[in-house]
């Protein structure tokens, strides 16, 4: 004890640099548990972070990262000088907004109306076939939408038989969001459902009962209970939506993107494919990429704003 | 609920729920059970628009076609592989992680967590990881679409929260005291007790596997062999790359039957992909729910 007060003037962190000590080589097996993750995400996440900086430089493969010379706001600018630099921006933020306004709210009125089935059985037989597309790849998604709304597939087949003129849906610039909003649509909204039956499953049973006795009717119920209780869910996933907003459904946007209706369906991130991984030119769409990034990063704090405001519920 | 008498006002709202929810069903049944029907069906009924309801002239000409495509089985060897080392990967990183981040003795867990959910909100983006990638000499390797698929953080907030809540700590307590290192503690205690989580996290791994197709298209530019099976999905249906298999001295009818049977073949290749998962699908199932539920309580 004595020599411990002399090596350091405060006894107290000395006592405590030992407990931590004491505590790192008790817990070391933890440590080495969690050390191989965490390896994995400074290697796949926080170097690409780090790789960002060739944003600001002329990437030279024979330089690397660090020996590429800086040439500051360069790519950022010739980005926004360029002349498709806001059809890109304009098409990524209609896409993404008309594809996270359209699809929030059927989650919501599916899982109210399956908890208002009376038949259990036929409440989980629904849920087994509305989850089922969740698990389609994108890639069979896609093509299921060529099969279906080309000339010749069971859309087309549905006009000729009303007599109408049978439109190419594919490559129409203004089929495009359409198409790309309800097919996701279709495909998420069974599993989207889940969390707020889970929801719906925790309301108090004692709400419903004395509502019935006090003359409720089932939509009254529907209305004044469920809906409250699912409230404060349906904010904190609307705002964790808005987190992925422009990043979200790229490689489907891919899929579907052709020639011809480029006018709509090219976004931002197509563009960073394009010039960065076919056209290898780095600096410029990792550029690019960042101001994507930020501009994603912004829109999760305004609406974490928005909601905080308007329902005093809030991710952060 | 039974002892007060439905009104009839209820009743009518009973009745139009349940039509809203079939109709809701048939929407998202039909388009798949249209795939089922026009795979067993003739081409040209197809091609006509014949098919409605149930299949015409059953055939199995479209399944025998996928059949002999050799890139198709390739595809699905490699998708099996890296469907199988990809999900073990992913677990052996994310399970240990997430049960040591749930321990409250663990020091900097909160700055550890904090990094880790940062990657949800902001990332490098696709150039840098590229090139991430590339310098690693992962390129056009087996491990360029298992190592960069890691870890998700969704999924290791899943199994921490689960870890952190779901097994009881009075027994990791009484096998500490009795001498039980961690990493015992860890294998043969734990995951022994976590079957529902594990079998949420392969479920969401497996099927992220399963259908990947841009990473391969990135990280294997110039090896065709290791092409996963949604990338040659891909090719076929959605650049149409698949060529029938129609020769010069066919006469007109025939011709015009392979020609729609090209078309055919998508929508039998489409079941193909997705057997897998169809048969391990009502078996999963019960996991669904949990999952989310597991998922949800982070707060």
């Amino acid at each position: 004890m004595k020599s411990a007060a002399r090596l350091s003037k405060n006894p107290a962190a000395a006592g405590k640099g030992k407990k931590i000590l004491t505590r790192l080589c008790r817990d070391y097996q933890l440590y080495l548990l969690v050390l191989p993750a965490v390896i994995w995400y400074i290697i796949f996440a926080y170097v690409p972070m780090y790789g960002l900086q060739i944003a600001f430089k002329d990437y030279n493969g024979a330089l690397g990262i660090l020996g590429s010379p800086w040439v500051g706001l360069k790519h950022f600018e010739s980005f926004f000088r360029s002349h498709y630099a806001w059809t890109l921006i304009r098409n990524t933020v209609i896409l993404a907004l008309y594809s996270m306004l359209a699809s929030f709210p059927f989650p919501i009125i599916l899982a109210l109306m399956l908890n208002e089935l009376k038949s259990a059985r036929y409440k989980k037989m629904v849920q087994t076939v509305v989850y089922a597309p969740h698990f389609i790849s994108v890639v069979v998604l896609v093509g299921m939408l060529n099969l279906f709304f080309s000339p010749n597939g069971m859309i087309g087949a549905i006009q000729e038989a009303l007599g109408q003129e049978t439109v190419n849906y594919l490559t129409s610039p203004g089929a495009f969001r359409h198409l790309y909003v309800w097919s996701g649509v279709w495909q998420g909204t069974g599993w989207g459902a889940i969390i707020y039956l889970a929801a719906l499953s925790s309301v108090d049973p004692g709400l419903h009962e004395a509502a019935l006795i006090d003359g409720a009717s089932r939509l009254q119920r529907m209305w004044h209970i469920n809906v409250p209780a699912i409230l404060p869910t349906a904010t904190i996933l609307f705002i964790m939506n808005a987190g992925s907003l422009l990043s979200v459904g790229f490689e489907k946007v891919f899929l579907m993107k052709n020639d011809l209706n480029a006018d709509t369906a090219y976004v931002i991130a197509l563009y960073i494919y394009d010039r960065g991984i076919v056209k290898t030119d780095f600096s410029f769409s990792a550029a690019v990429g960042l101001m994507n990034n930020f501009v994603n990063f912004f829109l999760v704090l305004l609406v974490n704003r928005i909601a905080r405001a308007l329902s005093d519920t809030s991710l952060f | 609920m039974a002892v007060i008498k439905e009104t009839r006002k209820d009743r009518i709202f009973n009745a139009i729920n349940f039509i809203i929810v079939t109709g809701c069903l048939l929407v998202v049944l039909y388009p798949l059970y249209f795939v089922v029907i026009a795979s067993f069906s003739n081409p040209n009924a197809v091609a006509a628009g014949e098919v409605w309801l149930y299949p015409r002239d059953i055939t199995l000409d479209a399944y025998e076609t996928v059949f002999e495509n050799q890139e198709i089985l390739m595809g699905y060897r490699n998708t099996i592989f890296y469907t199988i080392v990809g999900t073990l990967f992913n677990l052996v990183l994310t399970l240990p992680a997430a049960y040591g981040l749930s321990k409250k003795n663990f020091m900097g867990r909160n700055v550890i967590m904090f990094f880790i959910v940062l990657t949800m909100y902001f990332s490098g983006g696709m150039i840098p990881s590229y090139l991430v990638v590339r310098d690693l000499g992962l390129l056009n390797t087996w491990w360029a679409l298992i190592i960069p698929m890691g870890c998700s953080t969704y999924n290791l907030i899943i199994a921490r929260t689960f870890f952190a809540n779901g097994v009881p700590s009075e027994i990791e307590e009484a096998a500490t005291i009795d001498g039980c290192s961690t990493f015992r503690l860890f294998l043969q205690i734990v995951l022994p007790l976590s079957k529902a989580l594990i079998g949420v996290l392969t479920l969401y791994y497996a099927v992220a596997h399963w259908n990947e197709y841009f990473s391969a298209l990135i990280y294997l530019p110039s090896a065709r062999e290791k092409y996963p099976l949604a990338q040659i999905l891909r090719e076929i249906l959605i650049l149409n790359t698949m060529k029938s298999a129609a020769g010069s001295s066919m006469n007109e009818e025939l011709a015009v039957y392979y020609a729609n049977l090209a078309n055919l073949l998508k929508y039998a290749l489409i079941i193909v992909s997705a057997v897998p998962l169809l048969v391990v699908y009502p078996f999963l199932q019960k996991y669904f729910d949990k999952g989310v539920m597991i998922g949800s309580v982070k707060g």
